[in-house]
């Protein structure tokens, strides 16, 4: 498999988080967002995936983008282990964590928009992030055990860590946000959470390496 | 355990394009519920999460094919709608827009259909993903309908264009549609 993916893109991470979890090797072809004016609008890449987005993922003979779509093609076809329980109301509740994450948060402060926002772009993304952990501190505090579903690790946790990471990125304070911050800190851990990390990435600056 | 099931409640605004990928899922799932109106519902993007739910417990008629390969490409079809267009041209982004909204949702709609136009090229039959209605046709219609409500030109999205139509003319699609739910405004009731 070959995975397009940029060390610091958190959509990309959730994917590496996955594919170390179900001990898939893969080749990693780094994507620029920042450099050549983004090396996602090149001609090359828009061949690859028409989004002009990363993660992508070419596994199997098919060519796949959007990260949860992704991470479910790879339960549905390397079911061990599992990042889904088997009951559907807790499938139901990892699968809401993760859509409010995917869908209600980073889209709100990935790059496009902070282009746009300009000087005040800290602010935005702090005020995105800030409003979206607000409502998910309050569903893990019904929803967690040692992680954000029961005590196994779920898709819901590898949307969760890079997240955080972002948060932390934009000096969001994690203080009102004790919930969060005990799953992500006990899943960062984990080996698939700390291999997939931005900072041990091939494309990883080196002042930023661990 | 007692399995007399309350009736489901749902919580929808008519205009709502996350409400809409529901009503028709569960129009589609013959599943029939109580509405309760809200206005300005807030968008956490969670609709995903209960249409899977319906699909779990609810299997027929399914909403997902059951090749892994095909399902992957529903779910990024319905993820690249629900994740990268639709929340860009939400309601908070929007106000932040001010003036430059309509220039901006046309923007964000149009870049994400025009990508949406060439995977559908290579993924469709007669709806988005061959013949059989999935999750990325209950993501596309209320996109389309987003569109043309900041009057997107539909012209380079062809194929957007015929799925659209075809599913529009599915009993599911009808029933849920904004213009026939109870908190639609008068003047705009089918």
């Amino acid at each position: 498999p070959i995975l397009y993916s940029y060390f610091r893109s958190s959509c990309s991470w959730r994917v590496r988080i996955a594919l170390a979890l179900k001990g898939i090797s893969y080749d990693l072809v780094p994507v620029n967002l920042l450099k050549d004016g983004g090396q996602q609008f090149s001609a090359e890449f828009k061949a690859v995936n028409p989004m002009q987005q990363v993660p992508v993922l070419k596994i199997d003979g098919i060519t796949l983008s959007q990260s949860l779509a992704i991470i479910h093609y790879l339960e549905d076809t390397r079911p061990n282990p599992r990042l889904l329980p088997q009951d559907p109301k807790k499938r139901a509740k990892v699968r809401m964590i993760a859509d409010h994450i995917v869908s209600g948060i980073q889209p709100l402060q990935n790059l496009s928009i902070l282009k746009k926002m300009g000087e005040k772009k800290t602010e935005w993304a702090q005020n995105c992030i800030a409003s979206g952990f607000q409502a998910l501190e309050q569903i893990l505090q019904h929803t967690s055990g040692r992680y954000c579903v029961g005590d196994e690790v779920s898709m819901a946790d590898l949307c969760l860590v890079p997240q955080v990471s972002n948060a932390e990125r934009f000096k969001v304070d994690m203080g009102p946000y004790p919930t969060i911050t005990r799953i992500n800190k006990a899943l960062l851990e984990l080996e698939a959470f700390k291999v997939s990390h931005p900072s041990r990435q091939p494309d990883t600056p080196a002042e930023l390496r661990a």
